[in-house]
C-alpha cells in the first residue's frame, strides 16, 4: 500500500496514537465519507487457461452504498448472498467488473470470522501483532515493542497470553489478537466479517463491547458483516440488507427494523425475533 | 420417560470431569432445552444418552433410564437395539452426518434395515412417509438424490426424517439449527414443534442459542463446566434466573430490547 | 503447538545420533588406514578386525566408517538440492499458480514419468561418471519432482488462508509471505519428506554403485562396497552382511524419525 510513504497519513496516525482522538474527530466532519461503493458488479471466473477466458459468474449486482465517518454500518443477509465477496472487493482482493470503489482512508483492514485461520499457527500472539509493524518497517525495535504492548493492553489480552501460539488460546483470546493485529497500523476503516459468529454468547458480548470501545478510542468506522440481525441491531448505526448479491434495503437500524419495506427484510426479522 | 441420575463422565486424558453429577428428567411429550457454552458438557451428556461415547476412553457412572430401562449399564447388544429403536439423533452439520455416496432415501431408511425385518418396499414406504411428515417437497425425487444435491435446510429435514422414521420415543437434537440461515432455522423449529405435538415425541434440544431454546422448549436446563446449574420452566429461567451464570448468559443474548443498555 | 516427543522420534534420533557420532569419529580416526592392504585376506570378524577383512586384506570396519561418511554426504547433499529446488518450485507453482504453475508442473510430471534410476543414468551420461559430485547432481535432480509435488499442495492450500490475506493487506511482499509466513507451516510436511528422501537417496546411491555409475575408488560409499562384496559372498560373507547392516541401521533410524514426525503431525491435527 503506497500510502505508507505519505507524510500526511502518518501525521493523522500520530495524533490518534497520542490519545488525541477528540481532536482528530473535530478535524473531520461527522458526515465525511470513508468509503464509497458505486454501482459495483463483481464475480468470479472459473476455468480458462492461465487466468484467461473461462466462465464468469456474477455475485454482486449493482451494489451501491457509502460508509460514513465514525459509523458502524451493518451488512446482513443469509449465507451465499455475496457478503464476503463484497468484503473482498472492498479490500481490493477482487476486481469489480463494473462500477468503482473509492477509499477515503488508507489501508482498510479486515477482522475475520474464524479465529483459527486468521492467525499464523507457527507464531506467537505477540509476533502476529508486531508483524504489520515489521512490514511497515519505519519503527525501531523499541518503538514496535511499545506499540504492540499498548495495543495488546487495549484489546485486553491477558499478559500471560502474549507469547502463546494460537492453538494455546481460546476463541475469544484469538479474536482479540486478530483485532490487535488489524488495528496496530491504525487503520481508519475496518471490515469485520462475522467477527463474533464463532464465539460463545458471553464471549460474543465481550468482543462486541471491545469493538465499540475501540471505535471510540481509534476513531474508526466499521463495515460489520453478520447473519445475526440481533447482533447488528445492538452494534450498528445503519444497516444494509443483502439478498442474492443485491442491496435490497438500507437505512438507520431503528428505521429498517421497525418499518421494514421489503418482504425479504420482514422475513429475516420475523425469523430472528 | 427419560431419567438421568447423577451422571458423571470423565475422559481419561482430561483432569476435569466432562459431566459431573447431572440429574435431569424428560417427561412424555416434553421438549427440554439443554443450554450452555462450548465445553460445558451438554454434548457429552447427549452422547452418553445416545450411547455414542467411546467406552474405552472414558469412565461413566450414574444412571440413565429410558422408560425404566437402563441405558448405561446394559449389554452392548441390548444397548444397540435400544438406542437404534428408541432414540433418534440429529447433529449440527447435516452435510457431515451423511454418507456422500449413498442416496438420501437409503440413508433415511438405513435404521429400518438394521433394526426391523421390513421388506425393501415397506421400508421405502416408511421413508417416504417420514419425508412427507418433515415437509420435504417431492419426497419421491429427494429419495433418489445424493446429499450434495440438497440444500442445507433440506438436508437437515432429511436428517430429521432419518431420526423419526423408526418412530422413536425420544429425539436428541444437538445444535440442529446452528449451521442454518435464520429463515431456514425458523422453519426447522416450526417443524420440530409440529412433530412434537402430532407424534408426542419427547425431545432434548441442545443449543448455545438461548433465543432458539426460548422459542421451542417448555423446560430449560443450564449447564456450566459439566454441572447443571439451573433447571426450570422456560419462563422461570428467562425471567427469574436464579444462578449468576444463567443471568450472565441471558444478559449476553443480543436482543432488540437491550440496545439502549449498550448504546 | 505443543511439540511432544514420541517413541518413534526418540528411537530414531538415538539410532541416527549413534551412527552420526561414529561417522564423525571415522573422519578423523579409523582403527586402521582404510586403504591399507596389509592384513590377511578374508579374515572373519574378530576383536582385532571387528568386521573382518576383504579380498585385499583391508580392515572392513575402517572402510565402513569411511564409507558411511561418503554415503551420508551424498545423501544429505542430494536431499538438500532436491528439497531446496523442489520447495522453490512448489512455492512458485502453488502460491502463484497461473502459467508458471501449468508449465512447471507439466515439466515435473514429465520428469516423474521416467524411472528414477534411468533418469539418473541419463544425467550421469551428460555430466560424466565417477565423481562424488556428479552422483550428487544426478540424484539431486531426480529428487526435485517429489519435493515439488509435496510442497506445492501445501503452498496452494495456504495461499488463501485468512492470515495470508491479512499479511498481503498489510503490504507484505510475496517473498516475505512465502519465507516468513508460509515456510514454517510447510515444515510439517517438508521434514517428513526430507527423511523419506534421505533414505531413498541412500538406496538410490547404492543402486547406482551397483550398476557401476556411482562413486569410483578411491572414494568408497556403502553402496559401492556392497556391490564389491557381492563378488565375494562365499569367501567373506561378513563383508556384505556388515556393510548391508550398516545401511539398514542408517535407513531404519532416519525412517523412524520420519515416522515420528508424521505421527506428531497427526496428534496436532
Amino acid at each position: 500500500m503506497g500510502d505508507d510513504n505519505n507524510p500526511a497519513v502518518l501525521e493523522t496516525q500520530q495524533t490518534s496514537v497520542d490519545g488525541n482522538e477528540e481532536n482528530s474527530r473535530l478535524l473531520t466532519p461527522e458526515k465525511q465519507l470513508v468509503l464509497e461503493v458505486r454501482h459495483v458488479s463483481a464475480g468470479y471466473r472459473s476455468g480458462g487457461f492461465a487466468g484467461r477466458g473461462g466462465k464468469y459468474t456474477e455475485v454482486l449486482h449493482d451494489v451501491d452504498f457509502v460508509v460514513r465517518h465514525g459509523e458502524i454500518l451493518g451488512l446482513v443477509g443469509e449465507s451465499g448472498t455475496g457478503k464476503s465477496t463484497l468484503a473482498r472487493a472492498i479490500l481490493g482482493l477482487l476486481k469489480p467488473e463494473q462500477g468503482e470503489i473509492i477509499h477515503h482512508t488508507p489501508r482498510p483492514q479486515i477482522i475475520f470470522q474464524d479465529p483459527y485461520s486468521s492467525l499464523n499457527p507457527a507464531y506467537s500472539a505477540w509476533w502476529s501483532v508486531e508483524e504489520p509493524l515489521r512490514i511497515y518497517g519505519k519503527y525501531d525495535t523499541e518503538e514496535r515493542k511499545r506499540r504492540v504492548r499498548d495495543m495488546l493492553e487495549r484489546v485486553e489480552l491477558p499478559e500471560e497470553c502474549y507469547m502463546a501460539k494460537p492453538d494455546e488460546l481460546s476463541g475469544g483470546q484469538r479474536q482479540r489478537v486478530s483485532i490487535a493485529a488489524a488495528l496496530i497500523r491504525r487503520p481508519r476503516f475496518v471490515i469485520a466479517d462475522e467477527p463474533v459468529s464463532a464465539l460463545d454468547v458471553t464471549i460474543q458480548a465481550q468482543i462486541l463491547k471491545l469493538l465499540r470501545q475501540l471505535r471510540d478510542e481509534f476513531d474508526l468506522s466499521y463495515l460489520f458483516i453478520s447473519h445475526d440481525l440481533n447482533v447488528v441491531y445492538q452494534l450498528c448505526d445503519r444497516v444494509l440488507v443483502m439478498k442474492s448479491g443485491r442491496i435490497v434495503e438500507q437505512g438507520p437500524v431503528e428505521e429498517v427494523y421497525d418499518h421494514p419495506k421489503e418482504e425479504y427484510t420482514k422475513r429475516l426479522l420475523e425469523a430472528s425475533a | 420417560m427419560l431419567e438421568i441420575r447423577d451422571l458423571h463422565v470423565k475422559f481419561h486424558n482430561r483432569d476435569r470431569e466432562a459431566v459431573s453429577g447431572v440429574s435431569l428428567t424428560i417427561n412424555d411429550g416434553e421438549i427440554v432445552g439443554l443450554v450452555g457454552e462450548s465445553g460445558s458438557g451438554k454434548s457429552v451428556t447427549a452422547m452418553s444418552i445416545a450411547g455414542l461415547l467411546p467406552r474405552k476412553q472414558c469412565a461413566l457412572s450414574g444412571d440413565i433410564l429410558l422408560d425404566g430401562r437402563d441405558l448405561l449399564h446394559a449389554e452392548r447388544k441390548e444397548l444397540r437395539k435400544l438406542h437404534g429403536a428408541e432414540i433418534g439423533v440429529v447433529f449440527q452439520e447435516p452435510m457431515s452426518s451423511m454418507d456422500p455416496l449413498m442416496r438420501v432415501g437409503e440413508q433415511v431408511g438405513e435404521v429400518l434395515r438394521i433394526h426391523t425385518k421390513l421388506e425393501k418396499e415397506e421400508r421405502r414406504q416408511k421413508v417416504l412417509q417420514a419425508m412427507t411428515s418433515v415437509e420435504l417437497q417431492d419426497p419421491e425425487a429427494v429419495y433418489s438424490k445424493y446429499p450434495h444435491e440438497l440444500s442445507g435446510g433440506m438436508l437437515q429435514r432429511a436428517m430429521i426424517a432419518a431420526a423419526i422414521v423408526i418412530e422413536p420415543s425420544l429425539l436428541l437434537l444437538d445444535e440442529p439449527t446452528t449451521a442454518l440461515d435464520v429463515t431456514i432455522q425458523a422453519q426447522i423449529l416450526q417443524l420440530l414443534k409440529k412433530l412434537n405435538e402430532e407424534r408426542k415425541i419427547s425431545m432434548l434440544f441442545i443449543s448455545h442459542n438461548l433465543n432458539v431454546v426460548r422459542k421451542l422448549c417448555g423446560r430449560v436446563a443450564v449447564m456450566q463446566r459439566g454441572e447443571l446449574v439451573e433447571t426450570g420452566t422456560t419462563d422461570e429461567v428467562f425471567f427469574h434466573p436464579q444462578h449468576p451464570y444463567t443471568r450472565r448468559l441471558i444478559d449476553a443474548i443480543p436482543t432488540r430490547e437491550k440496545r439502549s443498555v449498550h448504546g | 503447538m505443543k511439540k511432544r516427543m514420541n517413541k518413534y522420534l526418540l528411537a530414531g534420533l538415538i539410532i541416527t545420533g549413534i551412527v552420526l557420532v561414529i561417522t564423525l569419529i571415522g573422519i578423523f580416526w579409523t582403527p586402521y588406514p582404510p586403504t591399507a592392504m596389509k592384513f590377511g585376506k578374508f579374515q572373519p570378524p574378530s576383536l582385532e578386525h571387528l568386521f573382518g577383512t576383504d579380498n585385499f586384506g583391508r580392515d572392513i570396519f575402517s572402510r565402513v566408517l569411511k564409507g558411511t561418511g561418503t554415503t551420508l554426504t551424498i545423501a544429505l547433499a542430494t536431499v538438500a538440492i532436491g528439497a531446496a529446488v523442489g520447495t522453490t518450485v512448489g512455492a512458485i507453482t502453488g502460491y502463484f499458480g497461473g502459467l508458471a504453475d501449468d508449465i512447471l508442473m507439466r515439466l515435473n510430471d514429465a520428469l516423474t514419468a521416467f524411472p528414477s534410476i534411468l533418469l539418473a543414468l541419463l544425467i550421469i551420461s551428460i555430466v560424466g561418471p565417477g565423481s562424488k559430485y556428479n552422483v550428487v547432481i544426478a540424484l539431486g535432480i531426480v529428487f526435485i519432482p517429489s519435493f515439488a509435488r509435496v510442497t506445492r499442495t501445501s503452498f496452494a492450500a495456504l495461499r488463501d488462508v485468512n492470515f495470508v490475506t491479512s499479511a498481503r493487506l498489510m503490504g507484505a511482499g510475496s517473498g516475505r509471505i512465502l519465507l516468513v509466513h508460509l515456510l514454517p507451516n510447510i515444515m510439517r510436511v517438508l521434514l517428513p519428506a526430507v527423511t523419506i528422501g534421505f533414505n531413498n537417496a541412500v538406496l538410490a546411491e547404492a543402486s547406482m554403485s551397483f550398476l557401476g555409475i556411482g562413486v569410483k575408488p578411491p572414494d568408497a560409499s556403502l553402496g559401492y562396497m556392497l556391490s564389491e562384496a557381492q563378488g565375494m559372498l562365499k569367501a567373506g560373507p561378513w563383508y556384505a552382511i556388515c556393510t548391508g547392516l550398516t545401511i539398514v541401521l542408517l535407513v531404519f533410524g532416519v525412517g523412524l524419525i520420519g515416522e515420528g514426525l508424521q505421527s506428531r503431525n497427526r496428534e496436532v491435527v
